[in-house]
């Protein structure tokens, strides 16, 4: 449980980090928090032989949150977004999601840029980032690219990041005064990944619901005009078409009821 | 840009409970493993070593975070507090140490300087806490003698919104 050699590289400045990793390509991971990448070193699950650490850059410490959502620099830790006096006022449905990502020690020092990168299929900020239709920005040495959720999520623990680029920040769009959300997940026990997460916003009839944990990548599903008699059947289609898949946590079919039961609670609630 | 070498040691300077340490760890070194066996300070205890159990939680820059998650170059310049750290300057327990020793709150004892680690941030905070939020902050800390009761009592008593209790 310890970790495999590997050298670190502390850039000073964005432009060195992006260099760097250039440089180094597939021999390099970028560490900001750690909270994802660290567990991953200790068990051997990546043997990196760079690790470029990104946690000290102060162009990366950024954080803006306002009517139009939430801007968050890569190396900006999700405490620091939890703490922020605003985040209550324009980001409620991030601010109660991030109460379940790991818990108060990791939080200190995990970064949602990197939980986003991380992607695992069942974390909270990557579900809000594809729910809430967000967007990743990404640096190289050749310039830089902003990305949808849907473009920048491609499966289990991928993302659309190329090798040699840095993901500098992440954008999350806040909702019309006029929408209601709710947030629900499973997990075993309290701050573990969640076997089921989902976030559930309606407004003008709409009903747009975001799970995670179920497939590769989070799922958006969207119904314009959803009535309380047609949820059981609009969530039975949903799960029967993402599948779902077996783990230690949980089975497929498991996950699938979960998709049925929750959030079947989850849209009524905040239909109510 | 500075690059520490892999399969070289190099020099890590922090302040641990108020005293400038320094040592020498590999870039792949953990803090928890630095704490213990560069610096010596074992109060820090390692369990789980993925952080999930929190046995190694320590306090850096006044935030609880996992040893056993951080590198040991990445408390270069930060300020650590330990478990050897919350005694009195006359050598006593602090308020939590105490309130654990009144509550029961340990048995075989290698859970509770993550514990008591963790509650250092909450106290730091001069907030009251209810006990939701006491256990909302425990949830990251496992304790497999389960006195999770009598360690809530604890912290309840020098932290709760229902009044401190009074030391005996």
């Amino acid at each position: 449980m310890k970790p495999a050699p590997f050298s670190i590289h502390i850039p000073d400045t964005i432009d060195e980090a992006v260099t760097c990793l250039a440089e180094h390509g597939e021999d390099a991971r970028v560490i900001a928090g750690g909270q994802s990448l660290m567990a991953m070193l200790n068990m051997r699950l990546a043997e990196p032989s760079i690790l470029v650490d990104v946690s000290r850059l102060a162009d990366l410490k950024t954080l803006e949150i306002g009517p139009d959502g939430l801007t968050v620099g890569a190396a900006t830790t999700q405490a620091e977004v939890f703490h922020h006096p605003d985040l209550a006022t324009h980001m409620p449905l991030i601010r109660e999601a991030l109460t379940h990502v790991g818990h108060i020690q990791t939080r200190n020092r995990g970064t949602i840029c990197g939980s986003l990168c991380h992607a695992d299929p069942s974390a909270e900020m990557p579900l809000l980032l594809a729910t809430l239709g967000g967007t990743v920005t990404l640096q190289s040495s050749t310039g830089t690219r902003t990305l949808s959720a849907s473009e920048f999520q491609t499966g289990l623990l991928e993302t659309a990041k190329q090798q040699g680029e840095l993901c500098t920040s992440a954008h999350f769009p806040s909702l019309p005064s006029s929408a209601k959300w709710g947030f629900r997940e499973i997990a075993r026990r309290d701050g573990d990944f969640a076997i089921v997460a989902m976030a559930c916003i309606a407004d003008k009839g709409t009903v747009r619901l975001g799970i995670g944990g179920v497939s590769d990548t989070p799922t958006v599903e969207e119904w314009p005009d959803l009535s309380t008699a047609d949820i059981p059947d609009a969530l039975n289609r949903l799960a029967w078409k993402m599948g779902g898949y077996d783990d230690i946590h949980a089975s497929a079919r498991y996950r699938r009821e979960l998709v049925r039961r929750i959030g079947k609670k989850l849209i009524e609630e905040v239909l109510s | 840009m500075k690059v520490l070498q892999h399969g070289q040691k190099h020099m890590v300077e922090f302040t641990l409970n108020g005293e400038e340490v320094e040592g020498f760890a590999e870039p792949r070194m953990l803090l928890s493993d630095f704490l213990r066996h560069e610096i010596g300070a074992t109060g820090t205890h390692v369990g789980c070593e993925h952080g999930v159990c929190g046995a190694c939680t320590v306090m850096m820059d006044g935030k609880a975070v996992r040893s056993c998650l951080t590198l040991a170059h990445q408390a270069e310049g930060r300020e650590l507090r330990t478990i050897e750290g919350l005694e009195t300057p006359d050598h006593q327990f602090n308020d939590l140490q105490q309130a654990f020793h009144e509550n029961f709150a340990l048995q075989c004892g290698y859970c509770t300087p993550g514990m008591l680690m963790t509650l250092s941030e909450l106290a730091s905070t001069g907030k009251r806490y209810t006990e939701a939020e006491i256990r909302d902050a425990l949830s990251g800390n496992i304790c497999r003698c389960t006195g999770y009761k009598e360690i809530v009592d604890a912290a309840m008593a020098v932290l709760g919104d229902k009044g401190q209790v009074a030391a005996e």
